[in-house]
């Protein structure tokens, strides 16, 4: 039987405990161990995106993160996006701009578009194509990813 | 991936010493995004992952007037690349480190990490060679430092020993007249591995006509980051012309001994060499006549 570790962690805000092995990564225990299955591993090797998190501030991929590294530290996943009172103004947005067609990217791309969004609240459009250049999605061709996040920056700036 | 066991150091001591203690079964983990691929891919092996993240020896990014630039081995790409002092004295380390993958890679990707790979297409490599850096290299034994152009030994292959691993890398004072510039061609505008790189570094004379030293240095032509030490010399004491300048482009062309692969043929690899190391070299100079 193979080592594990106890790791203490905040996810979403909410205080966490969990065991792990130290090989596993951090999309692996969200997932298998967490139930937070909102992350998807899409290639697993850090080229796609889809498992994206916000670790203390930092955008990152869940794959490329150990789960023992997460100790004593912040993670924001798609979980934690909305609030009891909505979706986040991203969310909306992509339903408007019915930015998504199968669905297993759009995860990554709004917890990499919050991540912009939270350091850089009026971007041009060519920052957020530059921003999510490391989210692939094989559906939509973009255009309207990136209308969404525009548009959903425009709400942020302006609330209603 | 058969790691079985993480420690987080808090020391370069308790490094030196979980290496020794393990004998060759333990490695250095920075940002992952190299190294848990390749141990998920079972292209290198360790039981115990060492993560030096939380020593500041390794992540501090320090800038003096007198010795120049520390950049611990850990530190990001991210944090160097928003660090003012680099962003002001060494935007042709800026060039090269910003490449490197989308934003998730590089808020974890470490530039220490991008030298001990040891990739032939590695862009900050020859980047740092024309910079004239060293890497500090800790062991057992105690410190010592050696040039970045002399690390790589063979694709993925470096210098370090068993017991050994990399500090940081020293990157000497910008002085006055000093420009330097890296890039690359890829099929694509962003998150792709170079087909070829070029960096290049002069230091110009005080009116700025001549070129006292250059240095140029290529990327993905050879088994290692190459550094083309005869096409600076070449342009020593030489008027900045545009002559001058193609010709120093062809020699770094003549010393490239690229591959075909999916990337590039070795025909098309040779002309990009021309072709990028002379508008690197362009971008020097106009760096050094701004003092940028």
């Amino acid at each position: 039987m193979n080592k594990k570790v106890q790791v203490q962690a905040t996810i979403n805000g909410e205080g966490v405990e969990f065991l792990c092995e130290p090989r596993q990564s951090l999309l692996e225990v969200l997932r298998e161990t967490l139930g937070l299955t909102g992350a998807k591993e899409g290639c697993n090797n850090g080229n796609c995106g889809a498992c994206n998190v916000i670790l203390d501030g930092a955008l990152v991929n869940s794959c490329l993160v150990l789960a023992v590294e997460i100790n004593g530290r912040n993670v924001t996943t798609i979980e934690g996006i909305a609030t009891p009172q909505g979706l986040h103004p991203l969310q909306e947005k992509f339903i408007v701009h019915a930015a998504l067609q199968c669905g297993f990217c759009t995860p990554g791309f709004i917890v990499a578009s919050k991540a912009l969004l939270d350091q850089n609240p009026n971007p041009s459009e060519n920052e957020v194509r530059q921003w999510l250049a490391g989210n692939l999605c094989r559906c939509t061709g973009y255009d309207r990813i990136v209308r969404a996040v525009l548009d959903a920056a425009q709400v942020q700036e302006k609330p209603l | 991936m058969q790691v079985l066991d993480y420690i987080s150091a808090g020391s370069v001591k308790e490094v030196v010493g979980l290496l020794a203690s393990n004998n060759g079964r333990a490695r250095i983990l920075c940002g992952g995004t190299d190294l848990l691929v390749q141990l998920r891919e079972n292209r290198r092996r360790a039981e115990l992952l060492i993560d030096v993240k939380n020593i500041p020896e390794l992540t501090s990014i320090n800038y003096d007037n007198q010795i120049g630039l520390w950049l611990g081995a850990a530190a990001s790409c991210q944090a160097i690349c928003h660090n003012p002092f680099v962003l002001e004295k060494y935007p042709g380390l800026v060039d090269a480190i910003s490449l490197i993958g989308g934003v998730q890679i590089q808020y974890r990707a470490s530039v220490g990490g991008n030298l001990c790979n040891a990739s032939p297409a590695a862009d900050s490599i020859p980047a740092l060679i024309v910079h004239k850096a060293d890497c500090v290299i800790v062991g057992s034994n105690g410190t010592h430092e050696i040039p970045v152009e002399q690390f790589c030994i063979a694709p993925g292959k470096n210098v370090l020993q068993n017991g050994e691993f990399l500090l940081a890398i020293k990157v000497p004072v910008a002085k006055e007249n000093f420009g330097a510039h890296y890039l690359r061609f890829i099929p694509r505008n962003e998150m792709d591995i170079a087909v070829v790189g070029a960096g290049a570094s002069v230091t110009l004379d005080k009116a700025k006509q001549k070129i006292l030293s250059a240095r140029i240095a290529l990327a993905a032509v050879s088994p290692t980051p190459l550094f083309v030490e005869e096409a600076g010399t070449f342009l020593e004491g030489k008027e900045i012309t545009e002559e001058n300048i193609r010709e120093a482009a062809k020699i770094a062309q003549a010393a490239a001994r690229p591959i075909s692969d999916l990337r590039g043929t070795v025909e098309y690899r040779k002309h990009l060499c021309s072709v990028l190391t002379r508008r690197a070299l362009e971008k020097a100079v106009e760096r050094a006549r701004r003092h940028e």
